[in-house]
């Protein structure tokens, strides 16, 4: 029998390195926050030719906005298209920019535009945060009604290992904040609480079944029996994840980005990080005692 | 005998949902979201000024001129509702030239007369109709048309400025800046356009009257119609090529078992389509991020069956017996796993809007319907194969590795 919750320090020691690289890197390179909480513009444009950036902020600098403007090619494939970052323009400018460009470049075709003001943005910011903190409160509520209260702390603090890995490596990266990437980051909870109930239901079952032996020798059987179920469904999953970045179009890449960390860092920490907290936290109770 | 006529009755039921599904879903469709299909999404916040507050009459005036506008400019299936005590959220399909549309819906429109030293002489509040024509020269103008009053006050403006120039502004943009000839009573155009269909959109925002207090565009956002089907195309790809990689990692593993939850996952996909054609959902981008993970999600609630139906096997128990025993115990799991995801979705469902809410909803839908699947198709559909070979064999379940 593999001896997983045994080595638990050294699980500690590299969940922990890791937490640590990704906090040094949020507080020296923050986030990059997209448009989507910092307010701004984002226009996305087609040609039937490729049309370089150069030549892009020519057009941009003849109408006055290529100093706010961060001009790229465009992200989706297979299209020649360029990426126009700017400060928030009103409806006017955006139709400046769109003539412009049509003007200069006449197979220019809108792919897509978005304005979001610094208020929405400030907004959305507040909200997303609301949905992580009442997710959290409810999921904790409901593992403490179905199992105990300590599962539940447990639980959050596997999850707040997950949110801040993924945090951490987005910081590494220096990728996109944008809302598909809250929405990610709550399918990351979702999932890695769900992995960790998995197992969780089994110790619970374990704890029924096994009155005789030890806490921490049956929560190893229970973590090693859902050990194949665990590799499966990560793997199934990972698969699917893997393949919507690798095929799916350019804007939901950082969705699935966040989404393939948050899975592997959910599994790992399920079986890592949750099961071996539960055993240090009963085994500090059984001291005091 | 009994037990063929059961297992006929089972085949029946699997075979009605499906039935049912699939007739949802040719009969209602499904919606697809502006990021889909192309369209614009965009949040108007009225801007209070010193003459007017924001309250609710305030915001019932702007909605319906701006409704009046949408309308007079041909957009189809325009969605205009109030959000909060100050915003207007309005939804344009796609058409041509969306931000000019949108420009043109949102500006205040105040039609001014005034003198050369910028005095505001008349308001107009008074034109009865406006409309797009030509004139003489055969030029796009905006011909114009008083109500009494109004008549009254331009014959007796334009007596005062004749040989003077009174410009006409549409809020702050001068439209044109005529030399008064002569005293005109009840009727004008406006000219200085290049083309009829410029000179058609003032028309509507002088005929439609202004909004009572200015709007800003706080938000934005505009799909082209090329965008949406790339990333359909490219979803559907990603989706497929996932299922399929998914489906033959199962069999691998499961052998027999894992072919049959390739099936469970093919009707499940029927399932959730028929489900939320049925239920009216819109589906967006991210929406369909949320459906493939669901997928991964009823992937996970087979693979837990399997693995608990594989250890009451390793025990020693017989086929039956260990499906029985089983499902029971997988359901316990698959409930408190799949209920911890549904709190998120409905939390995130709640506090969020547009496309993030497109996902949650696709996802709680998911795992509603991947919860059904799970519990009543896959089992059912395992039963139907309890007394074929291909499940008794050791290595069904994956059950001989060990």
């Amino acid at each position: 029998m593999m001896d997983i919750l045994g080595k638990r320090n050294i699980w500690y020691a590299l969940s922990i390195t890791i937490l640590v690289i990704g906090l040094i890197f949020l507080a020296i390179n923050g986030l990059n926050f997209g448009i989507d909480f910092q307010g701004g513009s984002l226009l996305e444009f087609k040609f039937d030719h490729e049309v370089s950036n150069q030549e892009v902020r020519n057009v941009l600098s003849d109408i006055n906005i290529a100093e706010d403007s961060k001009v790229q090619q465009t992200e989706t494939e297979g299209i020649n298209g360029t990426l126009i970052r700017s400060k928030e323009l009103s409806t006017q400018e955006i139709v400046e920019v769109e003539e412009a460009l049509r003007d200069q470049f006449p197979s220019t075709e809108m792919l897509r535009t978005q304005m979001v003001g610094p208020t929405i943005g400030q907004e959305l910011r507040t909200k997303a945060l609301l949905a992580l903190l009442i997710a959290s409160i409810a999921i904790v509520l409901y593992i403490s009604v179905r199992f105990e209260f300590r599962f539940a702390i447990v639980s959050i603090i596997t999850l707040m290992h997950d949110v801040l890995i993924v945090l951490g490596i987005f910081a590494i990266l220096g990728r996109e904040i944008n809302t598909p990437f809250v929405a990610a980051l709550l399918t990351i909870i979702g999932y890695s609480i769900n992995d960790t109930i998995v197992i969780f239901d089994r110790i619970r079952e374990n704890m029924k079944m096994m009155h005789k032996t030890g806490f921490e020798k049956l929560a190893n059987q229970a973590v090693v029996d859902t050990l194949p179920r665990s590799i499966n469904t990560s793997l199934t999953t990972l698969i699917t994840i893997l393949a919507i970045y690798l095929f799916g179009g350019a804007s939901i890449k950082i969705f699935m980005l966040a989404l393939f960390i948050g899975m592997f860092a959910g599994t790992y920490s399920s079986i890592f990080v949750a099961s071996p907290l539960l055993v240090t936290w009963t085994n500090r109770v059984k001291n005091k005692k | 005998m009994r037990y063929k006529k059961k297992r006929m009755l089972k085949l029946i039921f699997i075979i009605a949902i499906v039935a049912f599904a699939i007739f949802l879903y040719s009969y209602y469709n499904i919606n697809l979201g502006l990021d889909l299909q192309g369209g614009s999404h965009i949040v108007l916040q009225a801007q209070p000024t010193e003459e007017r507050e924001i309250n609710n009459e305030v915001m019932g005036g702007i909605v319906s001129v701006i409704e009046r506008r949408v309308n007079q400019l041909g957009l189809t299936e325009p969605v205009i509702q109030r959000e909060g005590s100050d915003r207007i959220i309005v939804e344009l399909p796609a058409i041509d030239n969306p931000n000019e549309a949108i420009e043109t819906i949102g500006r205040t429109a105040v039609l001014t007369f005034r003198n050369s030293s910028g005095q505001v002489l008349l308001t107009g509040e008074y034109v009865q109709d406006a409309s797009a024509d030509y004139d003489q020269y055969g030029r796009p103008v905006v011909s114009f048309k008083m109500n009494d009053e109004g008549a009254d006050r331009f014959e007796e403006i334009t007596s005062q400025y004749i040989g003077q120039k009174i410009g006409i502004y549409l809020d702050d943009e001068l439209l044109t800046n005529p030399t008064v000839q002569d005293t005109i009573s009840g009727r004008g155009q406006i000219t200085g356009y290049d083309t009829v269909e410029s000179a058609e959109k003032d028309a509507i925002l002088i005929r439609e009257g202004s909004l009572p207090v200015p709007v800003e565009v706080i938000q934005s956002r505009t799909i082209g119609p090329v965008l949406g089907e790339i990333s359909i195309q490219k979803s559907i790809t990603a989706g497929l090529i996932g299922l399929i990689l998914v489906s033959i990692y199962m069999m691998f593993y499961y052998r027999f078992p894992g072919v049959l939850a390739a099936a469970v996952l093919i009707i499940y996909g029927i399932l959730l389509m028929g489900t939320l054609a049925g239920l009216q959902a819109t589906l967006t981008l991210p929406g369909i991020a949320g459906l493939i993970l669901s997928i991964g999600m009823a992937v996970d609630a087979n693979i837990i069956i399997f693995e608990r139906i594989k250890d009451e096997r390793k025990s020693g128990k017989t086929l039956r017996a260990s499906i029985d025993a089983g499902f029971k115990r997988a359901y316990k799991t698959i409930i408190d796993a799949n209920v911890t995801t549904l709190i998120t979705a409905l939390i995130l469902a709640y506090y969020t809007s547009g496309t993030v809410r497109g996902f949650a909803v696709t996802l709680g839908i998911g795992v509603l319907v991947s919860m059904f699947t799970a519990f009543f198709i896959t089992r059912n559909v395992i039963d139907l194969f309890t007394h074929s070979n291909l499940l008794q064999s050791d290595a069904a379940f994956g059950a001989k590795r060990r």
